[in-house]
């Protein structure tokens, strides 16, 4: 038990290893293989995992460069724990749905890389480990997209890589930054994150170090005016890679942004409170809007992941715990719905080689079962009360409603635009006659694409239905998260605020 | 009546000058064997020259003697036996790169080896004196020796790169000459320590002509580090050269010209002279965007890492500019782990010559990009070897490079130069980009055409055995990290900077 994260993190790695060894016809069962004990290894982290303590639990430690303070430390609290369990499972669905037979092994071997990579970024307690990680995934990332991607694969890869690859660098000043402060104060140098937790850091100060992690964040998101290199990504990546790109790699910044920003840098946060909402706000309509007028339904989904993000964005900055807990739901239902929707249009890709909802009109008719679960999955998106969906845009939006009732009602119009894109989606594409002879012939799901799509159509009734299993340990980890904020605000006013914003259900 | 010259051996300290007495024994006893002997193969010249390294090095990592010796002219201090490790390590590395199994023109001299000992020497001597005329002496010493090398590789362009590098560097050698004389002419010393001690007591007297001593040496420094604008030779030099030599040339030199630097620049830095800091700030931040920016466009490998080596050394120019004990540590950190990351890559290159020459497949150069397009098809190990090296060279994390551009720009920080720290990230992303072309090529692009590159077999197993151990080096580098600071501290502190 004392290393299961060690073991977690490491365990793809060293399978990925060994793979290089096994025969390619094999390889794709034995990625599944990995990866479903990869997922078993992380319920077990769950079941164990005591619910109502909202500190880090399973934590290691041992140093790595001791004279500079970089350690090797990890742990796993409330908020880091689901996403987790998001990552290994995606990860075992996404290799489950695989069609591609090109390369395949070093396909598998990268996502394996990946999964290490993402797993990193959302147990590392120390900001150099984390950086580590968070830099590493770009690389099979990068390999994924510009290996097996559309004819602008080149192009989209090194747009990504490059893109998120400068904002992170400015988001090492920072964190070099912070330890030199830490170093200042105490006398010693450390990159522990619970250690900076209990570091003062002037007001000014935080407004600096709180738009250089917000570069590296906000890229990563990514949040509008850093959005354009995801539709580019998203266009040309195989489906896989869009799988875990819109479902995990995006939950990194947001992970960010509550692990960082938000206790580290109260005052900045309580002061950035309002830009931050209508950056949200911008990308919400803005890319719905967007998002409305694409002809390729890949790029819907592509643009409707930003407007979401924007949300999880709006929540966090609600700065309460219904707020924060809700776009921590909604980073995982997001993750699923959106993964299962990529994996949806990688199905129909399969068949006919295009994206484009022009060719397609009266799929209901020849592929049911298909049509059914893109029906849930699209109603999930939208938001439907008893899904998935509905729980995290819920409480984002609720926690918002406590710092600004005229803001939430512009966010608000994120479940009225997003049901008119995605309906118009789904009638071009499923009702109507049928429109093209060849479509006639298209066979609908086989034994694979159920296996793969099944279990993410339960989790969304399930989750939709009793969100209580995971609303219940983000609560805890939350509200220390709040606390931590409300201790470290140096001035009055932040104080008050992030007060003030906590007191939902208390007014009578 | 002139008093004779009483000298105690003892006091010498010959063993300041021990190891670099080493190398030359080397060198003259390999010019003797080949007076005896007319046809020996090249494999003993090569292990000779390890042998006498392997020695040079052994005296180094055991001297345990008073920092100053022979005259004072030595100085064997902590950073200097520090710099001189990497120096003969380097060397004892490249000189393997010479075993390949193909006949090269160069290797058939046995003074190619006598002259590469000469100018181990000469660079050790660089880095273990503070007296402006040793360090002229050993400057020249290595770099004729270099020349004459890199003239000796037979094509037409390695005689141009030759001359060029020769006539080139002729001029900084003057300036050189022509800056110690300004200094000599305020300060009545040719010794740095007592330049130093007469600069601060005077408190800077002569001012103006300090300074024109200070340009020169700029550029003569400058020159051998290849900062902009003293870059322009950096090209055509690895170009013309050896893919071996190109990588060699790019640590070896530079890093007893940093030594140099160091203790030169140091005096002014700590002066808190506002001139030399200006110069110093403006120079790196030229030197590392300007040719990061000409990289961005070559259509050669060979030329893009020259362009990328120059910007390399913008950065450490950074921590000569900040001269505090942390920006020294972190460019010995930093050179050190570029060193063998640069070395694997360039090796790599080594092992990509083909066996018809490069317009036989329609490429203007050994080295062009289009020449690796679809490397992982063709050769799946080396494009995964080269491709880690390129993300260790670009600073992408865990991979070696990065750990020192971290720590340098975390002392860039704690100097307070946070505009400067921002300039230096920005350029490492800058970076990343043309590393990434090659990857681009290896990974996602195929030949067009369909003529299958064959290449030849200059992978002998000690050639592997030193790419591996790069690349190794490159992976684990997290947990070297911790060793080399703890001595390369010890050093630096041991040194008073």
């Amino acid at each position: 038990m004392e290393h299961i994260l060690s073991i977690l993190i490491f365990f793809p790695v060293f399978a990925a290893i060994i793979g290089l060894l096994v025969e390619k016809d094999a390889i794709r069962v034995y990625g599944i293989v990995v990866t479903a004990i990869e997922f078993f290894i992380s319920c077990f982290l769950w079941f164990n995992f005591d619910l109502a303590n909202g500190g880090m639990q399973f934590t290691e430690f041992s140093p790595i460069i001791a004279q500079y303070g970089i350690s090797y430390n990890v742990g796993v609290d409330g908020i880091s724990l689901f996403l987790i369990i998001m990552t290994t499972f995606i990860t075992m669905i996404s290799l489950i749905g695989l069609t591609d037979t090109k390369n395949v092994k070093n396909m598998i071997i990268t996502v394996l890389f990946l999964e290490m990579a993402m797993i990193g970024v959302f147990v590392a307690l120390d900001a150099i480990i984390f950086y580590v990680f968070w830099e590493f995934s770009l690389v099979p990332m990068l390999y994924i997209i510009g290996a097996w991607g559309g004819p602008k694969r080149v192009y989209a890869s090194i747009k990504f890589f490059l893109y998120t690859f400068t904002g992170s660098l400015i988001m090492l000043v920072g964190m070099l930054y912070i330890a030199y402060l830490y170093a200042q104060t105490t006398g010693v140098w450390s990159f522990n994150i619970l250690d900076w937790y209990m570091l003062p850091i002037t007001s000014d100060a935080q407004m600096w170090l709180f738009i250089a992690f917000f570069l590296g964040f906000a890229i990563k998101v990514p949040m509008v005016p850093f959005h354009t290199w995801l539709p580019y990504a998203h266009g040309q990546a195989p489906t896989i890679g869009s799988v875990v790109l819109a479902a995990i790699l995006l939950k990194m910044g947001t992970y960010g942004f509550i692990r960082f920003s938000l206790p580290l840098f109260p005052d900045a946060t309580v002061a950035m409170m309002i830009p931050m909402a209508v950056l949200a706000l911008i990308a919400i309509v803005y890319t719905a809007m967007v998002a409305y007028a694409q002809e390729d339904i890949k790029q819907v989904i592509a643009y409707s992941s930003v407007s979401h993000m924007g949300v999880i964005i709006l929540g966090i900055f609600a700065l309460n715990v219904e707020g924060i807990g809700g776009s921590i739901f909604l980073m995982i239902s997001h993750g699923i719905v959106s993964g299962a929707l990529f994996m949806l249009v990688g199905v129909i890709y399969d068949r006919k080689h295009t994206k484009m909802m022009s060719e397609f009109g009266g799929l209901a008719k020849v592929m049911p079962m298909y049509a059914v679960i893109f029906g849930i999955m699209l109603m999930a998106s939208v938001g439907l009360p008893l899904t998935i969906g509905f729980v995290g845009e819920f409480l984002a939006l609720l926690g918002f409603f406590a710092v600004s009732p005229v803001l939430t009602a512009i966010a608000g119009l994120t479940i009225i635009m997003g049901a008119v894109y995605m309906l118009v989606l789904y009638k071009r594409t499923f009702f109507g006659p049928v429109t093209h002879e060849s479509n006639l012939k298209l066979k609908d799901l086989n034994a694979r694409e159920y296996s793969a799509l099944i279990p993410l159509v339960m989790l969304v009734v399930y989750l939709g239905v009793h969100p209580k299993p995971i609303l219940e340990p983000v609560d805890a980890s939350v509200k220390q998260v709040v606390n931590i904020m409300y201790l470290r605000a140096n001035t009055n006013e932040a104080k008050d605020k992030i007060a003030q914003v906590n007191t939902i259900g208390e007014k009578k | 009546m002139i008093t004779p010259i009483q000298i105690d051996v003892a006091g010498l300290n010959l063993a300041t000058i021990a190891p670099m007495a080493v190398a030359i024994i080397g060198a003259l006893l390999i010019l003797c064997i080949d007076l005896f002997s007319k046809h020996t193969d090249k494999h003993l010249y090569v292990v000779l020259t390890t042998l006498f390294l392997v020695i040079d090095l052994g005296a180094l990592i055991t001297y345990n003697a008073p920092t100053r010796g022979f005259f004072d002219v030595m100085l064997l201090d902590g950073i200097s036996i520090l710099a001189q490790i990497i120096i003969v390590v380097a060397s004892a590395l490249f000189i393997f790169l010479s075993l390949s199994k193909q006949r090269f023109h160069e290797y058939r001299y046995p003074e190619y080896f006598a002259l590469f000992l000469f100018m181990t020497a000469g660079f050790q001597f660089m880095a273990a004196s503070d007296n402006l005329i040793l360090i002229f002496v050993g400057l020249e010493t290595a770099s004729m020796s270099l020349y004459t090398m890199i003239a000796m590789h037979n094509s037409t362009k390695s005689t141009e790169a030759a001359i060029k590098y020769f006539t080139m560097g002729a001029l900084a050698a003057g300036f050189f000459a022509f800056g110690s004389m300004m200094l000599y002419y305020v300060t009545g010393s040719i010794e740095l320590s007592v330049i130093s001690q007469h600069l601060s007591s005077t408190n800077f007297a002569n001012y103006p002509i300090v300074l024109v001593g200070v340009v020169f040496m700029l550029g003569a420094l400058g020159f051998k580090l290849s900062l902009v604008p003293f870059h322009v030779w950096a090209p055509d030099v690895y170009e013309g050269s050896s893919a071996a030599m190109a990588g060699y040339i790019a640590i070896v030199p530079k890093i007893a010209t940093l030594i140099v630097a160091i203790r030169f620049f140091d005096i002014f830095i700590s002066a808190n002279d506002a001139w030399v800091h200006g110069v110093l700030y403006v120079m790196a931040v030229i030197t590392m965007t300007l040719p990061n920016l000409i990289a961005l466009v070559q259509t050669d490998v060979k030329r893009m890492l020259a362009y990328s080596s120059i910007s390399h050394a913008g950065f450490v120019l950074v921590a000569i500019m900040l001269g505090t004990t942390q920006a020294l540590e972190g460019l010995f950190l930093y050179w050190i782990l570029f060193a063998f990351v640069n070395l694997g890559a360039f090796a790599m290159l080594w092992v990509h010559r083909t066996k018809e020459s490069p317009s036989y497949y329609g490429f203007k150069s050994d080295y062009e990009f289009g020449k690796f397009a679809g490397l992982i098809h063709s050769s799946p190990l080396s494009a995964v070897l080269l491709g880690i090296l390129m993300f260790g060279l670009a600073g992408v994390p865990p991979f070696s490079v990065f750990w020192g551009k971290m720590y340098l720009v975390s002392s860039t920080i704690n100097a307070g130069e946070i505009v400067m720290a921002l300039i230096m990230v920005l350029n490492s992303a800058i970076a990343a980009f043309y590393y990434m072309k090659l990857i681009v090529y290896m990974f996602f692009k195929v030949r067009e055409d369909d003529k299958v590159l064959e290449y030849t077999e200059m992978s002998g197993t000690i050639l592997k055995v030193i790419i591996a151990i790069a690349v190794t080096f490159a992976v684990t580098a997290v947990f070297w990290v911790e060793p080399i600071l703890e001595y390369v501290t010890m050093s630096v502190t041991s040194s008073g900077f």
